[in-house]
């Protein structure tokens, strides 16, 4: 090979490595895939973080009883199908004839020891609780099983979907004998553990005697490249077959590189504003001169009027470089639970202004946003963006973008009475659900702590009308009158303004040329998603 | 020369004492760690228990309370984030970082030391000038930017040296080391020459500044005089002398190259713990972090020590009572 003799005789020259360098990282072979991912992992433990990496990671070695196929709909996964049998009780049968990688056999059992352990991870920083919590399981012969609840559950099937399912045997494992690759072979999914090393790599294998398609993969090499520029060096040197989440400066130069196939999906993430509906007097908004003034954002048509005056296209276009699609809800309109309805919001400035100075603003207000720094594509550039729209509209704003440890602390419960801080924030939601009904409750709901309603709600909305629409969805079994419930609040709390959304980021992957990959819509980098070109 | 030992003991407890306030109450100022923790789509129940859990819910002079109890006990925390404890964390990153810190310190030896004295010797000459052109560059470009460069170099557009990571490791005394395989030596070449690149500058410079004065000084004249070689002049007799100043500097070097080596890390994706600290900072670890900040501390008062009596034993003028800053 050419690059071996080549590298011998330079690295003498430049005086770079004091060794011979007799041979190069062998090329990798047919049977392997090398995969640049750009966050680490925290655990091998599939029940310690509901994190995306670890997730990610998890479902290929420990499959959840359902999966979410690219578009994020429900699939048959462990599970072989499932139906309400009432209001308040699932039934889910198992698939037959599937063996765990130490090779005994998957029952029923399994599944229970994983409830079991799912929500009870001691230390666990986001733990899966709340998708097994409140729910009663009963075993009905040794591939089926039935789930009741309290209360009408119609994400069931969808709390199931999150989390890996472990053999009984596993279920004392702890995480630190997860990472140690104990307990390696307490999965079904189509790899199994190979190598983990913290911080750096995880190595999954192929599983021969996988119940579905065999994986094409002998062995899938995962490397943690946290900065984006060099993920992307590290494809074009070859050190990777294909990484994960391109940054948008480099996209359009790698689809123009005939040796790098590029693919994008649109994803479950949305960029909004959210904005201080509960105070009279918001702290970052004044009259222009500085006196105090009531807080506008609490009129209907100034919040339209900031709306008309974002320039979505534009921002789509010029700062996300074509890698974010414009947005007029919480999720595009192919998922479930969303609104067909709801039009594009379109950029109009005159019509801003007209309804500005309905609204008794004529003159505008000063006000001040805020954002985190580095914590959502673009996310600073986005934001003095919109700065500078809002001042065309005679908004005088400043911009503050903060490091996200102290913006999500502060805006979440910065103020007085852990209420939060600011008046006018970017925020990103991705719903890792696939439907509408999480990001509903999280940021529209009005915040209840009892109720475990609006969590996320960082401007503090609150419409009767949208929360009564919320709970009749969320109650609601049947899937096609679920979605319409859903689409019809997702419209109540679009049409209000209860946040403003800007747009939805695109994910997007980077391969080398001899492979392809299936682009999915909740940013997971599966080795199964990977085939030769 | 014991008391100068106890002494230096004392001040850096102290040392260490006051950086632990500063850093624990610090990460506090930043924010609740609990929100960089918990997934966004956890109600405010979830999001109470696993701050519970963290002992997080507690006021923070509490939590310091509980922390010291531990550390006095030699627990500095778990991760917050890792559920591991901090300590093991940073130990099992840091071969990495340290194998990194070394070439790069062979490197700015190898490499600065000749072109130093080159440079001093021969202060007038072309080569000279040129050498002491590239080390301000050495020393004015960002780290990040030259890494980068050096990867499209050498990685993308030669194909000589792998992008990033650590090549193949072995083990040796239970620690990993990839500095005895070929692919290891491939895959540090290009991160510890980033990182070395200002060391080098350094030694170039000190060498220089030390060899252009050495060659004026009488003892040099006498052994020209006396008819020995340029060779040993050079060699044995103004080397010796400007050593002094570079070991006492670069052995100071060595912990910033450890402790800070986060930006290389990062652009390479070297697996040390440089990164684990950029990453604990981004979270919020607060155990982490502190863990960190203790160990980087320790190490740099024991360098500081070493240096103290190494440079007593090479210069007999130095006396330690008096060393006391």
């Amino acid at each position: 090979m050419q690059r071996f003799s080549t590298i011998g005789r330079r690295a003498f020259q430049v005086g770079l490595i004091t060794l011979p360098a007799l041979g190069f990282a062998a090329a990798a072979s047919a049977q392997e895939v090398r995969i640049g991912i750009s966050a680490e992992l925290s655990a091998m433990d599939p029940h310690y973080h509901n994190l995306t990496p670890n997730n990610m990671i998890a479902q290929q070695i420990y499959e959840p009883l359902v999966g979410q196929d690219v578009t994020q709909k429900l699939t048959p996964l462990l599970a072989e199908s499932w139906k309400a049998i009432d209001d308040t009780t699932w039934e889910f049968k198992l698939r037959k004839n599937v063996k765990f990688h130490d090779g005994s056999p998957f029952t029923v059992d399994d599944v229970l020891a994983t409830f079991q352990r799912a929500p009870n991870v001691p230390k666990s920083p986001s733990s899966f609780g709340a998708y097994v919590r409140g729910k009663e399981f009963s075993k009905v012969d040794d591939h089926t099983f039935r789930v009741k609840t309290a209360a009408p559950a119609p994400l069931v099937p969808t709390d199931f979907s999150t989390f890996g399912v472990i053999s009984a045997k596993c279920k004392d494992t702890t995480t630190e004998e997860f990472n140690a690759g104990k307990c390696a072979a307490g999965g079904t999914g189509p790899y199994k553990h190979g190598e983990y090393v913290a911080g750096d790599r995880v190595v999954l294998t192929r599983n021969d005697s996988y119940w579905g398609a065999k994986p094409i993969w002998a062995t899938a090499r995962f490397r943690i490249i946290t900065s984006s520029p060099t993920r992307v060096a590290a494809l074009l040197a070859g050190d990777v077959d294909v990484i994960e989440n391109v940054p948008t400066t480099d996209v359009a130069r790698l689809k123009a590189d005939p040796k790098i196939n590029v693919a994008s999906t649109v994803s479950n993430r949305v960029i909004y504003f959210h904005m201080d509906h509960f105070r009279e007097n918001s702290p970052f908004i004044t009259a222009k001169d500085g006196s105090p003034i009531k807080n506008p954002l609490r009129d209907l048509r100034v919040r339209q009027a900031l709306s008309m005056a974002i320039n979505r296209p534009g921002i789509v276009d010029r700062i996300m470089e074509k890698e974010a699609i414009p947005a007029n809800q919480l999720l595009p309109d192919q998922f479930f639970g969303t609104s067909k309805k709801l039009k594009p919001i379109a950029f109009d400035l005159n019509g801003a202004k007209k309804l500005l100075t309905e609204a008794g603003y004529p003159n505008g207000f000063k006000m001040k946003m805020h954002g985190p720094n580095g914590r959502y594509l673009n996310d600073t550039k986005i934001i003095e963006a919109v700065a500078q729209m809002f001042s065309r509209l005679g908004i005088d704003t400043e911009v503050e973008t903060l490091p996200a440890g102290n913006f999500f602390s502060r805006a979440s419960q910065g103020a007085p009475g852990n209420l939060p801080e600011f008046s006018f924030i970017l925020v990103g939601w991705g719903a890792g659900t696939g439907e509408s009904s999480d990001s509903l409750k999280a940021l529209l709901a009005t915040f209840d702590r009892e109720k475990g309603m609006g969590a996320t709600n960082r401007g503090r909305y609150s419409n009767p009308a949208f929360d009564a629409k919320l709970v009749e969805a969320l109650r609601t079994v049947d899937d096609a009158k679920r979605d319409l419930a859903l689409a019809a609040a997702m419209e109540i709390g679009m049409n209000d303004l209860g946040l403003i959304p800007v747009h939805y980021q695109l994910n997007t992957w980077a391969t080398r040329k001899g492979f392809k990959f299936e682009a999915r819509t909740n940013e997971y980098t599966l080795a199964t998603s990977i085939s030769k070109e | 020369m014991l008391a100068f030992i106890l002494r230096r003991l004392a001040q850096s407890s102290f040392v260490i004492g006051a950086m632990l306030v500063i850093v624990f109450f610090g990460v506090n100022v930043v924010g609740d760690p609990i929100w960089m923790l918990v997934s966004p789509d956890m109600n405010q129940e979830q999001i109470a228990e696993t701050a519970r859990q963290l002992g997080l819910d507690r006021p923070i002079w509490e939590q310091f309370a509980i922390f010291l109890k531990n550390a006095a006990q030699g627990d500095l925390g778990r991760s917050f984030v890792h559920g591991e404890s901090a300590i093991t964390l940073i130990l099992s990153r840091m071969p990495a970082t340290l194998e990194l810190a070394f070439v790069a310190l062979a490197m700015a030896i190898v490499i600065g030391l000749p072109l130093g004295l080159y440079a001093g010797l021969k202060p007038d000459s072309r080569i000279s000038r040129a050498i002491m052109a590239l080390s301000i560059l050495g020393f004015s470009l960002p780290t990040f930017w030259v890494g980068l460069m050096l990867i499209l170099t050498f990685a993308v557009a030669l194909g000589w040296l792998p992008a990033t990571g650590r090549g193949e490791t072995v083990s040796i005394l239970g620690v990993e080391t990839s500095l005895l395989t070929i692919d290891g030596w491939q895959h540090v070449a290009l991160p510890a020459l980033n990182l070395a690149l200002l060391k080098i500058s350094l030694v170039i410079r000190l060498a220089r500044a030390g060899a252009r004065e050495a060659a004026l000084m009488d003892y040099v004249k006498f052994a020209r005089a006396k008819g020995l070689s340029q060779r040993r002049i050079i060699g044995v007799h103004i080397l010796k002398n400007i050593m002094i100043p570079i070991v006492t500097v670069l052995g100071l070097e060595f912990g910033s190259l450890v402790a800070f080596s986060v930006v290389t890390e990062t652009i390479f994706a070297w697996p040390g713990m440089g990164r684990l600290l950029l990453e604990a900072i981004t979270r919020l670890d607060r155990p982490v972090i502190v863990a960190y900040v203790m160990v980087v501390v320790v190490l740099f008062v024991t360098i500081n020590l070493l240096v103290d009596l190494v440079y007593s034993a090479l210069d007999p003028r130095v006396r330690l009572t008096e060393a006391t800053t």
